[in-house]
């Protein structure tokens, strides 16, 4: 059936076709949205679900993890501050092996307060040991909540979709919502082997010397490891139920280019814009829009990338110190890997500045200018 | 890897030598970190350095000695008192709470 | 004396704490989680943040408690057992009691966010703060629990604490919940009792139980439950329970008062004080007894 939704809503309904069972929440701009109408659903009987309204994100994630363990689906939704509370957490959920499933919406970190959109928030937790998928449009949000309860279960491993803060989270597009018969089929219940149950007790998560800790991570690792393979498997799956593909990337016709951008979120998607604009004036340009960030997918990445002779990795981001970070972890991907393209790394939009067409052609223009990437940040759109 | 049953781990805990448990590849450890034995393979009565001993000419069987006990490592067999010198740790609770002082602590011998 | 033919048993004698575990001798934590689960059974999850017993359970692989345990985060007992009530209920099972285990850093201090929010929203959890006074775990720092006058490692006796103890259980009360309840080890009947009615109540419950501390108070092992009846006995800890914060029931009416000199000179940690300050606690509990006597029924 479709409907024109906003992208909070897509979250949403993507939890509850997905049936989430608990869901812990505590709001925040620009959020609010996703869990309001989770609460209608639950008020007025089309989720059968417990809403949760926890007096804190900490207590928020606290929650849907002693949920998880107890056996149950469990869902959240967050943003900057509140994302950067659960931090403690997150590792908590990794760690524990609870595929809980979280809507984040990329927002700005304060100081100052900001409720626009970057990916400082999302990408601040890259090293939590939980799956991430960044959105670029409603229907991509909606699919993504399902295929991602898929695969956290399969592998024991939480997941994020990630969505940016206005632009897409406010943003009314129409989307198609898939009958709850046709996500059952798709998405069985959770039955985890491990749970809280009385009538065979365990204790979970305790005192763990350095004779047991180290298989553990590496068990995690491991099993982070299968995400890209069973990823691409379920977004076949995907298509085939719903006629969607849900790939690791999202490609942009990468084949025959001189430049491909690297991006993500919404500027992946006006990316095209810029490319088919560029493609007009003859510069061949494509675009590879990264869907899943963690687990990174190498094979992926650089198939894709050794197309081209050059790569502007477009950051809406910067990890203080260093550089952009989709820039320095394609980057290093392709490291090693022979002789590869020269890749130039940029960085735009932070705190919600308008990433616009002209920035991305030019952009484009300049990793087209210059034979070697020197700068390995080059800022576009600040007051110089 | 064999997880333990509630019911596997119930015997145990009433042998009480429950086994100790030692993993030689990580494919026998599970996800997470999930228990799958019992604690009481842990003889705590290594702890001591005093040990209680009762004396049952004067024992009343009030069970004082027995609820008081945190391991707990007194049972009671044929309505009287007994300790499992295996957990206790002599912290001298059941010879400072018996009714009748028949408990005395003494030193262990090593 | 005609001895009796059987053993006088107050208590059930099936035991759900295995001996083996990790507590210190003479600990008050321990019999307060054997007393626990005598009364709540074997259909119980105790969520446990990080406290001594986190440690006294056992380490992996292993674990001293014949009931699901989840080791959770320090501020979120009340947090994690709220999800582990809406997942088990979820799943169907309505019947299995979920306890937050926490000790009185994780209840007073980090951990009272998690626990206002639960009790205000009157979760369906057993709040059990099982109280010795300071941060044992970590090697005796002081806590909003710590008393008035004691020695921590944080409160040195030339700047011993300076602040009373919190009144969590009127900040409990604040919140409605339907069930409070003081408990203390050495009166394991009265605890069992208590705990027994909890169960059966659906809600917000918590209690808070008293638990001697032997390393962190500077106290012997075996002085564990007479500090315990002391505690009664002087009134510093009273024994009662409240419902709905109105209702308030003394379950020990305390005709003659022991002096509050007699409870604190078997504790090292309060070896510092002088007669004035000693004078000064006294006072502060002689007017405590007061208002709970007159608030009570």
């Amino acid at each position: 059936m479709k409907k024109v939704i906003m992208g909070n809503h897509a979250l949403s309904y993507g939890a509850m076709l997905s049936r989430a069972q608990v869901i812990a929440a505590y709001p925040i701009t620009p959020q609010t949205q996703v869990v309001e109408l989770l609460s209608e659903m639950c008020a007025d009987g089309t989720l059968d679900a417990k809403f949760v309204k926890v007096e804190s994100e900490h207590s928020a994630m606290a929650a849907s993890i002693g949920a998880s363990a107890a056996g149950a689906r469990a869902f959240t939704a967050t943003s900057a501050q509140g994302l950067a509370l659960m931090h403690e957490m997150l590792h908590w959920a990794s760690g524990g092996r609870h595929p809980v499933v979280l809507g984040n919406i990329n927002r700005a970190l304060a100081p100052g307060w900001s409720i626009w959109t970057d990916q400082n928030d999302s990408l601040s937790q890259r090293d939590t040991g939980w799956m991430q998928y960044y959105c670029s449009s409603n229907q991509e949000v909606l699919d993504t909540v399902i295929q991602a309860f898929k695969v956290s279960e399969a592998l024991m491993i939480p997941s994020m979709v990630v969505l940016d803060a206005f632009v897409l989270s406010h943003t009314y597009e129409v989307a198609d919502i898939p009958s709850q018969e046709a996500v059952d089929a798709y998405l069985p219940p959770f039955k985890p082997e491990m749970r809280l149950t009385p009538s065979d007790p365990h204790a979970f998560g305790g005192l763990t010397s350095p004779e047991h800790y180290f298989e553990f991570r590496y068990k995690l690792q491991k099993d982070m490891e299968k995400a890209p393979d069973l990823i691409e498997k379920t977004g076949i799956e995907f298509e085939k139920a719903f006629g969607r593909k849900l790939g690791l990337v999202d490609e942009y016709l990468t084949d025959d280019a001189e430049l491909i951008l690297v991006t993500s979120g919404t500027v992946g998607l006006t990316a095209r814009v810029a490319i088919d604009a560029l493609r007009k004036e003859g510069i061949k340009a494509g675009n590879l829009r990264m869907r899943v960030f963690r687990p990174f997918p190498f094979k992926t990445v650089r198939n894709i990338l050794k197309k081209a002779a050059r790569v502007a990795v477009i950051d809406r981001n910067v990890s203080y110190g260093h550089h952009g970070i989709f820039y320095e972890e394609v980057k290093s991907a392709l490291y090693g890997k022979g002789k590869g393209p020269v890749v130039h790394g940029f960085i735009t939009g932070l705190g919600g500045r308008d990433v616009t067409v002209d920035f991305i052609k030019d952009i484009a223009a300049q990793a087209l200018a210059k034979k070697k990437a020197d700068a390995e940040i080059v800022w576009i759109g600040v007051k110089i | 890897m064999k997880l333990t049953t509630w019911l596997e781990r119930k015997e145990e805990m009433k042998k009480k030598k429950a086994p100790k448990i030692v993993f030689t590849s990580v494919d026998e450890m599970p996800i997470m970190a999930m228990s799958t034995g019992s604690q009481s393979h842990n003889l705590t009565g290594a702890w001591r350095n005093i040990k209680p001993v009762i004396n049952l000419e004067g024992c009343i069987r009030c069970g004082i000695c027995w609820k008081f006990c945190p391991e707990p490592s007194i049972e009671i067999v044929d309505e009287y008192p007994v300790i499992d010198y295996d957990y206790c740790k002599g912290c001298g609770i059941c010879a400072e709470e018996c009714p009748t002082k028949c408990i005395v602590m003494v030193e262990e011998k090593k | 004396m005609k001895k009796p033919n059987k053993m006088t048993m107050t208590l059930p004698a099936e035991e759900l704490m295995s001996s083996g575990h990790l507590a210190c001798q003479g600990c008050g934590a321990a019999l307060a989680m054997r007393y626990a689960l005598k009364a709540l059974g074997q259909k119980t999850v105790v969520c446990i943040p990080a406290c001594c017993w986190s440690v006294i359970d056992g380490p992996y692989p292993y674990s001293s408690l014949d009931v699901p345990v989840y080791h959770c985060a320090f501020e979120t007992a009340a947090s994690t057992a709220t999800g582990v009530k809406a997942g088990l209920e979820m799943m169907g099972d309505t019947e299995t009691t979920v306890v937050a285990w926490a000790g009185d850093g994780g209840t007073f201090d980090i951990g009272i966010q998690a626990l206002s929010g639960a009790a205000e929203r009157n979760d369906d959890i057993i709040y059990v703060c099982y109280d010795n006074e300071a941060y044992m775990n970590t090697g005796i720092q002081r806590s909003s629990a710590t008393p008035y006058g004691a020695w921590t490692t944080t409160t040195p006796v030339k700047h011993f604490k300076d602040r009373p103890k919190k009144d969590m259980v009127g900040i409990m009360a604040a919140h409605h919940i339907p069930y409070i309840a003081t408990a203390n080890i050495a009166y394991p009947e009265d605890m069992f009792r208590k705990m027994k009615k909890a169960k059966d109540i659906r809600g917000t419950r918590f209690f808070h139980v008293y638990s001697p501390c032997p390393v962190g108070w500077k106290s012997r092992p075996e002085d564990t439950i007479k500090l315990g009846r002391l505690a009664v006995q002087t009134t510093y800890f009273p024994l009662y329970e409240i419902e709905y914060g109105e209702k308030l029931t003394l379950n020990v009416k305390i005709k003659e008062r022991k002096p509050i000199d007699e409870y604190m000179r078997l504790q090292g940690r309060f070896r510092h004080l002088q007669e004035d300050q000693i004078a000064a606690i006294q006072a502060e509990i002689d007017a405590r007894w007061q208002k709970l006597l007159s608030r009570a029924g």
